[in-house]
């Protein structure tokens, strides 16, 4: 079990670091903002996180990445979310690759793999349908239609979904809601007849989508994965992807904690320097031991993914569950440690914290995965 | 074959000839292996298991084998700590002489002191216990009272010491005493005093629990030699310091799941008591908190591997021994008040007819977790540590 990283490793979170400190910093994020980016993304960013291997990082080199596995990405993912850089990495480079590594044939592999690689390729992944994450519920029905499928329902909360070039879409081909079996995935591209995409802006000034799929024609080549049979493999990477979104969430708040931590060092009032204040020093003492011990358990949920142990789901839903609570506690503990000045949109302590309250919602709220930690669990 | 593996052949080898069958079976607080000048062995087998162990050297596994130990490398130490799980070993001997002072005396102690003190505890000859605390000193350690005047020869001892664990069944303490009254932390030296010495008396202390592990210790003019100082005169709050941390790791890692162990799990009696839908505990409530509370042990575990790999590759958690205390003994206090909520009325017995020993023991170790938090630095104290030497927040 890797709970100190490697050597390489390392080095990796160093180059990571200082590229999103230096190249992504929280005022690039602004300026998206403020300009009402279309993309809601900055290409020439991307295209700099595709030259140093970022995008490609669970692709093996052979298809076109830099073969760093799960470890590498979430090293990568978290000093992301440090400044809240607003890139294709999750929706693409985690869910998209994470996909059609686990369930492509070799020729979607070989021909999808070294497009998300090279940055050529967006992805996005179209499950939720519901208020609540609940892969089983899934409801949009794909029927056959000669050698291929006909696909209709509505998506919602879909990330990146107005940007994608290509969506892996969860449907039905059998079983109903709440069954996992009768899933299957499909590979929609976004500008196909009977695909309408609306743009929703959401309150972390990023962006997702609402998907119509109105009697979509696809082509036998579209299914990815086995015909109703997708749950596991469905299953296996929202865990990856579970995983990857806490890694991005932890960084965030040590960034919040940082700055938090230094505020308290500067700011006076009753002559003294507030963070000689015992009611501010024990919280701050207590969001410390949350941070530690978040990094303990993240470190452990990549291990597990690097390694393929069979604990992956239990940490997946230890790893969601126990940042969404130390993010939460942190963002809100931030705005309020700032007190009016947390209140205002020119510090970046409330960024944090709409943007933390979106990561919570993805795959899996804390109450979903203390239900599914308990189900594991055999109780 | 490596030199690893030879030694867990034949550490196995040895441990399978040498550990008694009923020294294999689970311990009760009664049978203890605590040593001491006045031992109580109400198995026999006890004090074979505890003299084997002792003549190996592997009470105390990694001290230098001129002090008692036998002198293993942590990956040695490691592999005899696996072997000693694998058939289920009772501990050899318990001590604070082991799990405190001893690791202090091999760091600040002269040579005479570690060749007269160190190996009486590795073969559970003398059983200590810790004069620090005082009726007007708790959280403010350094504020002790307790003086050891300069008689010449020897220092003249009077004070009151509280809160000195098992102090009436100890032959020695280590106390820090005050031998400077003009400066705080910088007047306080770490003295070695024999308990059978004229001046010494120890009365048990009840507990909300009922048990007495703490005692009041007087000392009234008892007249300790003067080689029995360690570290130098005014120099015993880094002592204390160190062994603190010891004591503070101790804690945080103490009766980490054992009362819901001994219910069979805090699931099971979930299901019993609320019923059970499928596998589901049916009432939602509960079954969430005993998820969150799983969840928190899990994550807990991890942090505490990751600080011994950290450890090992040279790296620091900083004040590590400090949030483990906070958090470990907190944690602790949440898992006593959920198993009592789970058990009900079943663990609201205090002795007698209708009740189970296990369940009597949950509620008395529900009432002793709440010392947890206070004991070894509180919670609070903790916390404290935590804000000015991890985090560096300024002093009022």
């Amino acid at each position: 079990m890797a709970l100190v990283l490697s050597e390489e490793q390392t080095m990796l979170r160093d180059m990571a670091k200082d590229f999103f400190a230096e190249q992504v910093p929280v005022t690039n994020f602004r300026k998206l903002r403020d300009d009402e980016d279309e993309n809601g993304y900055d290409q020439a960013v991307w295209q700099q996180i595709v030259e140093l291997g970022f995008a490609g990082i669970l692709i093996p080199e052979e298809q076109g990445g830099t073969g760093f596995g799960p470890m590498g990405l979430g090293i990568v993912m978290k000093e992301a979310g440090r400044t809240l850089a607003a890139t294709p990495l999750y929706a693409t480079a985690v869910l998209g690759a994470g996909l059609v590594l686990k369930a492509g044939s070799e020729a979607q592999k070989t021909d999808l793999l070294p497009k998300i690689a090279d940055g050529s390729l967006l992805m996005a992944l179209a499950l939720e349908e519901r208020t609540h994450h609940n892969p089983t519920s899934v409801e949009t029905a794909a029927t056959q239609n000669g050698d291929g499928y006909l696909l209709s329902g509505e998506k919602t909360f879909v990330l990146d979904g107005h940007i994608a070039d290509t969506l892996i879409v969860v449907a039905r081909t059998g079983g109903q809601a709440g069954d996992t079996q009768g899933l299957s995935m499909f590979l929609v591209d976004a500008k196909a007849d009977g695909v309408s995409i609306q743009r929703t802006h959401m309150v972390d000034h990023r962006n997702a989508a609402n998907v119509k799929l109105d009697n979509v024609q696809l082509g036998a080549d579209a299914l990815l994965g086995s015909n109703g049979g997708a749950y596991a493999d469905l299953e296996a990477v929202l865990d990856l992807g579970r995983i990857c979104i806490s890694a991005e969430m932890l960084g965030g708040a040590e960034a919040v904690f940082d700055t938090t931590l230094d505020y308290l060092k500067e700011r006076k009032q009753f002559g003294q320097i507030i963070g000689t204040f015992q009611a501010l020093k024990h919280r701050a003492a207590e969001m410390f031991c949350e941070i530690e011990i978040c990094q303990s358990v993240l470190l452990d949920a990549l291990s597990a993914l690097d390694e393929r142990r069979n604990d992956i789901p239990q940490l997946a839903s230890l790893a969601k569950a126990r940042v969404n609570e130390a993010t939460r506690l942190i963002t809100n503990e931030g705005v309020q440690m700032h007190g009016g000045i947390g209140m205002t949109d020119a510090v970046d302590v409330g960024l944090y914290l709409k943007r933390a309250r979106v990561q919570a919602q993805i795959l899996g709220d804390t109450g979903f995965h203390r239900d599914r930690y308990a189900g594991l669990g055999g109780y | 074959m490596s030199n690893l593996d030879t030694f867990r052949e034949e550490t196995r080898a040895w441990l399978e000839a040498n550990c008694p069958e009923s020294m294999r079976t689970p311990i009760s607080d009664r049978e203890m292996p605590w040593g001491g000048r006045n031992p109580s062995y109400p198995n026999p087998d006890t004090k074979v298991w505890m003299d084997r162990m002792a003549e190996k050297g592997w009470t105390v596994p990694t001290w230098p084998v001129e002090y008692g130990g036998a002198g293993l490398s942590k990956d040695e130490n490691k592999i005899l700590q696996e072997e000693l799980g694998r058939i289920k070993a009772r501990p050899a001997l318990t001590s604070f002489g082991i799990w405190m002072l001893g690791p202090a005396l091999l760091e600040f102690a002269s040579e005479e002191q570690k060749r007269e003190h160190l190996p009486k505890i590795a073969r559970g000859e003398i059983r200590w216990c810790q004069g620090y605390s005082e009726p007007g000193a708790g959280s403010d350690l350094a504020g002790l009272q307790t003086r050891a005047e300069d008689m010449g020869d020897h220092f003249l001892v009077n004070g009151q010491k509280v809160w000195t664990s098992y102090a009436d069944k100890c032959d020695w303490i280590f106390c820090l005493v005050r031998t400077d009254t003009t400066v705080k932390h910088d007047g306080i030296s770490f003295l070695l005093i024999d308990m059978d010495d004229p001046g010494v008396e120890a009365r048990p202390i009840k507990l909300i629990s009922g048990a007495s592990p703490f005692c009041e210790t007087f000392l009234t003019d008892v007249k300790v030699p003067k080689e029995n100082l360690v570290y130098g005169l005014n120099k015993g709050w880094t002592v204390a310091k160190r062994l603190l941390e010891h004591e503070r790791s101790m804690i945080s890692g103490m009766g980490m799941g054992a009362g819901a162990a001994a219910m069979g799990g805090m699931e099971a009696v979930a299901k019993e008591n609320f019923g059970a839908d499928g596998d589901k505990i049916a009432n939602g409530s509960v079954r969430d908190a005993i998820a969150n509370h799983k969840m928190d042990q899990q994550a807990f575990g991890l942090t505490l591997k990751r600080a011994g790999a950290e450890a090992k590759a040279g790296q620091g958690m900083g004040d590590a021994a400090s949030m483990f205390k906070y958090y470990g003994t907190e944690m602790n206090k949440r898992r006593f008040e959920l198993l009592l909520d789970i058990m009900g009325s079943q663990a609201l017995g205090w002795e007698g007819e209708g009740f189970q020993s296990r369940e009597l023991a949950v509620t008395r170790s529900w009432l002793r977790s709440k010392g947890n938090s206070i004991e070894g630095g509180t919670s609070e104290v903790q916390l404290n540590v935590i804000a000015k030497r991890v985090l560096g927040l300024p002093d009022a």
